[in-house]
């Protein structure tokens, strides 16, 4: 095949503390998982030669961003044959493909990736709506932009905007919330195992159709907890990997691809996202199936979104997540295909995409601990993002 | 077209310019404008310098019919910003002229219990008076209401 990820891998991992509000310096959280990332590898910190991050140095929303490029490129006096940093990617994992990409290219060996937030800190007491924009209601604030085709409508979150496509999916093909709560439910019941996860007091059915409404179908626990916390990995060229510390995840291959309109309520069917087209394209440049796929840890800003991972990736037809999901045996640690088994950004907080394949890697390589699946996944897909930001890799161990 | 006055709820304003004036002033002539191809008919939005169908760059405004069909919804119950009372509706419409182009909106004056996805809807607008100049928030209700 000759992708050109097939010459690169995962070769460590790292994660700072997290926490609901940690109250620390969100540039020493984002240190604290880089240099645990490279000591994972078995690196020092003068192989390091590249560095990628989502989504770069960004002032609002406030805790979306706990560190730049710069910021750490600075703080470890890295010297890099290449770094960059954006929003505009293939979701919280265009970061990550962005690396694969220079160390195919030539012009790095070893990638320090990371994603870091603050926003339960950012938010305090306050919630969401501290950091919405024109949230205090001044008179005086205008939208601009994009802004000005949701906020004249009181629609400012996400969470409205997926839910519209979670509505439109349970209309067209009869989903149901019973069913959407396995998201949760499974997501909490891998929490309680999870000795870092924010939210860890089982949850039953009953719980969660009792919490209050957020926006329909959504109700609180369909909707991810905000965090304090920093992920990083290592992306490094395979033959420079396969001496170091862990045996390296091989890229398999990638999906970053766009291919409607980046919009939310311009994509012309409301009932899949771009995730359908990033799938198709990493399953195009494998001749792995989902079928072979042995552990799946797919972004969970929303539980729908986790749903419509399932259904672009092929683990179950379009329209099917629900059926596919009900009661929660079948995702579970100990069924055919575990999902999420850190107990997503639903109970383990909203680390934004990067949580997803830092538990990816630690299944893989045997060391989830008390939430291990029995026999360590050899194969695990990772999927980050929703809407029109979406992006997802195929591991496999070496 | 009706238009509601007086005591309206609380919304952030958008900032007008010569690209979104027509649409969010339309309604004090009961208007909902658009824009569209000069050349091709393509109805555009939001407004973007070239017509993605031609290419042509010589595009106006123009009145659509103000019909519509729901594409989508959610009730939302979660006090974001101060806005309508709780639960509002939040739509996306699909104007009657061109399915393709879309309208995230308020769906009003619809029992929640009546809501389906599919449903004819008709503009409504909700006057704002502004010191920048007056606004008409595009709104939707049910085409029997």
């Amino acid at each position: 095949m000759g992708a050109a990820e097939r010459t690169t891998c995962i070769s460590g991992v790292g994660q700072s503390d997290v926490g609901r509000r940690l109250g620390r310096d969100p540039l020493e959280l984002t240190l604290d998982a880089c240099l645990a990332a490279i000591a994972d590898a078995g690196l020092e910190l003068r192989d390091v030669d590249g560095l990628s991050t989502y989504p770069g140095a960004l002032t609002t929303p406030p805790g979306f961003s706990g560190a730049g490029a710069y910021e750490v490129i600075d703080a470890l006096r890295l010297s890099v044959g290449w770094y960059d940093s954006g929003l505009e990617t293939s979701g919280q994992l265009g970061s990550v493909i962005k690396a694969v990409l220079a160390v195919s290219a030539g012009l790095c060996n070893h990638v320090l990736c990371f994603r870091s937030v603050w926003e339960g800190s950012a938010q305090g007491a306050q919630g969401r709506a501290a950091v919405m924009p024109g949230g205090g209601g001044g008179g005086a604030f205008k939208a601009h932009g994009f802004l000005q085709w949701t906020l004249p409508f009181s629609a400012p979150s996400a969470a409205v905007w997926i839910a519209m496509f979670a509505q439109a999916h349970f209309q067209r093909y009869g989903t149901t919330k019973e069913q959407m709560a396995w998201i949760a439910l499974n997501g909490r019941r891998n929490a309680q195992v999870n000795p870092k996860a924010i939210y860890r007091d089982p949850m039953t059915l009953e719980d969660y159709m009792a919490s209050r409404v957020v926006t329909t179908p959504f109700s609180l626990y369909d909707c991810d907890v905000p965090c304090d916390g920093a992920t990083a990995v290592i992306v490094s060229r395979l033959d420079r990997a396969r001496d170091l510390r862990r045996p390296p995840l091989r890229i398999e291959s990638m999906g970053a691809a766009l291919r409607g309109r980046p919009s939310w309520d311009q994509y012309e069917d409301l009932t899949t996202m771009p995730n359908r087209d990033a799938a198709a394209q990493m399953w195009s440049r494998t001749d792995l199936k989902p079928s072979d796929v042995q552990t799946v840890q797919l972004y969970d800003g929303f539980s729908f979104l986790t749903m419509s991972w399932l259904e672009a990736l092929g683990f179950c037809g379009v329209g099917e997540s629900g059926p596919f999901i009900e009661g929660g045996t079948r995702i579970a640690r100990d069924g055919e295909l575990p999902l999420n088994t850190h107990g997503g950004q639903l109970s383990a907080g909203r680390l934004h995409g990067y949580g997803f394949l830092h538990e990816a890697a630690v299944q893989m390589w045997g060391d989830a601990g008390e939430r291990q699946i029995a026999r360590p996944p050899e194969v695990g897909v990772v999927a980050a993002g929703g809407g029109q930001t979406c992006g997802c890799l195929l591991l496999v161990r070496d | 077209m009706t238009v509601l006055s007086g005591d309206v709820p609380f919304r952030v304003l958008p900032q007008l310019n010569d690209h979104n004036r027509d649409f969010w002033t339309g309604g004090a002539r009961g208007e909902l404008r658009l824009w569209r191809c000069g050349d091709c008919g393509f109805w555009i939005h939001p407004w973007q310098p070239i017509c993605p169908q031609c290419r042509s760059k010589k595009l106006v405004t123009e009145a659509a019919s103000g019909r519509a069909t729901l594409a989508t919804y959610t009730i939302n119950h979660q006090r974001w910003m101060p806005g309508p009372e709780l639960p509002y509706v939040v739509a996306i419409v699909e104007i009657a002229e061109q399915p393709s182009l879309r309208l995230t909106t308020n769906l009003v004056n619809c029992p929640h219990d009546r809501i389906r996805i599919g449903m004819p809807l008709h503009v409504v607008f909700e006057h704002h008076p502004d010191a920048d100049g007056d606004v008409y928030v595009p709104l939707f209700e049910p085409e029997a209401a």
